[in-house]
């Protein structure tokens, strides 16, 4: 069964402020990270998963009722979490996808402190083959 | 242009000669590397220049090639690391000319099944064990089966081979006291293999790894080592009368039709004929298990020429026999369905509350599925759609759910 894990962080607060962290709690994020996926692909779990671009420069696109050009908003300040990435990851249980999610969860911040991040965990639909 | 009978010869030969490697030279993993090599290299070269005289013996030949140079850069990399090693080639490192007779244990494909099944792997890593060197299946194929990356793939299946030689699973056939219990999970991955092939097509398509196609392979040939075997015969059955009505139980865009809508006409006779003559000289024999009952129950099903003509009184008593020897909440639910047809759609209700109270499934989004049924049939509508809509909201596959939103938006709609 596969499962979509999203790190929903809280925008620009306190210690997810990635771009204000030093060199190597920086460097730590990101081997834990690269760790995780190594271990992922060794479990023979890995099905994908993706670091999204920072916020700053999102747009929400709304296609016109009138047939026009779609609609494109601006950046959105007053969200206050996003989306900073994913995995999905093929595994045999629901509680082995919480496993992974729980680690994912604990990765590294400043001064080496876990950053507790929420991860959202859904399962993805079955889709018949084309 | 895929050659689809030497893709089948060699699926048919890939476990007869992973044995003979295997029993030569007793690292199973490595010799399911050369004879997947092997496998590979017959399946471009075979289309091209022909098949060889002896299939079998260039299989083995080139698999125990691959073997030897795997032993030479070995005992090469361990010159390197000790000079003093005097490792010789071992004898099994002799290959026997490609036209060489080449003995084969028919129990060998039996001895892998029991090992790729082993209980101590993981359902998932089981299952792609099985398809690959039981199957012949190459990684691409498996992967693209499970909509998984191919490096995912692989690395399962070694992680599964590394799990044989952890737990020290050994090539030989298991003791009698243990085959039933071991035979269970073989039957089981095959079943799940089937299952998930059966739920992720529609149509009549098919497609090169079919994984429902290659259940019933699979089962064929274990029925074919095994004829006395009932339970085999029976899972054999439930796989043939099940995918008998695979052309009509979806719709052109790949939307469910449940049993009472299909056109009948669309199911496969000889896929009927076949199981119900298995199913019922197996049942005949006595010695019943859960898989001839679900074939049997599957038989009466495919044999009736309506759901009024189907003989739900003697459906029910094979669900009641079922449940005995099971104790699966989903088996009680198929029960309840069956009074229901019986003897009205309240009796079923009432089932499925004592079901309310079981944890394996209370919740469960099939229990508000069938519920829904039932209180539709009542003339309650209104619950039905709010169980309809409850049971799209928990299931997690793409047609099931497509067609409770549809059943709930009809209803809601009339």
């Amino acid at each position: 069964m596969k499962f979509m894990l999203m790190m929903n962080v809280p925008k620009g607060t306190g210690d997810y402020q990635i771009t204000s962290w030093s060199p190597d709690d920086f460097k730590a994020h990101i081997d834990f990270m690269r760790n995780l996926n190594k271990e992922l692909q060794e479990a023979g779990e890995f099905v994908g998963a993706e670091g999204l671009a920072a916020p700053g420069e999102a747009k929400l696109v709304r296609a016109s009722k009138t047939g026009g050009p779609p609609a494109t908003d601006g950046v959105f300040p007053e969200s206050k979490e996003f989306l900073a990435g994913y995995w999905i990851v093929d595994v045999d249980s629901a509680a082995r996808a919480y496993e992974i999610a729980g680690k994912a969860s604990a990765a590294p911040g400043p001064g080496g402190t876990p950053l507790i991040i929420p991860i959202e965990v859904r399962q993805v639909m079955s889709v018949p083959l084309p | 242009m895929a050659d689809f009978s030497i893709e089948h010869l060699l699926r048919d030969l890939a476990p007869q000669v992973l044995g003979a490697v295997t029993r030569r030279h007793g690292d199973f993993a490595s010799a399911e590397d050369a004879v997947q090599e092997a496998l590979i290299a017959a399946a471009s070269q075979w289309p091209v220049e022909g098949i060889p005289d002896n299939p079998k013996g260039w299989l083995y030949h080139v698999a125990m090639r691959r073997m030897t140079d795997q032993l030479r850069s070995e005992v090469a990399r361990r010159h390197r690391e000790d000079a003093v090693a005097s490792e010789v080639i071992a004898d099994w490192a002799f290959v026997p000319p490609p036209d060489a007779d080449l003995s084969v244990d028919e129990d060998d494909t039996l001895v892998l099944l029991f090992m790729c099944c082993h209980p101590a792997l993981s359902q998932s890593s089981a299952i792609a064990l099985t398809l690959r060197a039981v199957g012949g299946l190459t990684t691409a194929e498996i992967a693209k089966a499970f909509l998984v990356p191919e490096a995912t793939m692989a690395q399962r299946i070694s992680r599964a081979k590394q799990s044989i030689k952890s737990s020290k699973i050994p090539f030989s056939m298991p003791s009698e006291k243990e085959r039933d219990a071991r035979m269970g999970s073989v039957l089981h991955v095959l079943y799940l293999i089937f299952n998930e092939g059966y739920t992720t097509s529609f149509g009549t398509e098919l497609n090169r790894t079919d994984l429902s196609n290659e259940a019933i392979r699979l089962a064929r040939v274990l029925h074919g080592l095994l004829r006395t075997d009932p339970e085999v015969a029976g899972l054999l059955a439930l796989m043939l009368l099940t995918d008998a009505r695979r052309a009509a139980r979806t719709g052109e865009l790949g939307e469910l039709i449940p049993l009472d809508e299909q056109d009948r006409s669309l199911w496969n006779d000889q896929l009927i004929e076949e199981g119900s003559e298995l199913i019922s000289q197996t049942f005949a024999k006595g010695n019943i298990g859960s898989y001839q009952l679900q074939a049997a129950i599957a038989a009466i099903h495919d044999t009736a020429k309506s759901t009024e003509d189907t003989n739900w009184n003697q459906i029910l008593s094979l669900y009641s026999m079922l449940e005995q020897i099971s104790d699966n909440p989903v088996v009680s639910l198929n029960r309840a369905i069956a009074a229901a047809m019986l003897n009205g759609p309240e009796v079923g209700l009432e089932m499925l509350d004592a079901l309310d109270k079981d944890p394996r499934i209370a919740g469960h989004y099939r229990l508000d599925a069938v519920r829904a049924h039932l209180l539709e049939r009542s003339g309650d509508l209104d619950g039905a759609i709010q169980r309809y809509r409850s049971a799209a909201e928990r299931t997690s596959s793409t047609p099931e759910r497509n067609y409770l939103i549809t059943k709930a938006a009809r209803l809601n709609d009339r």
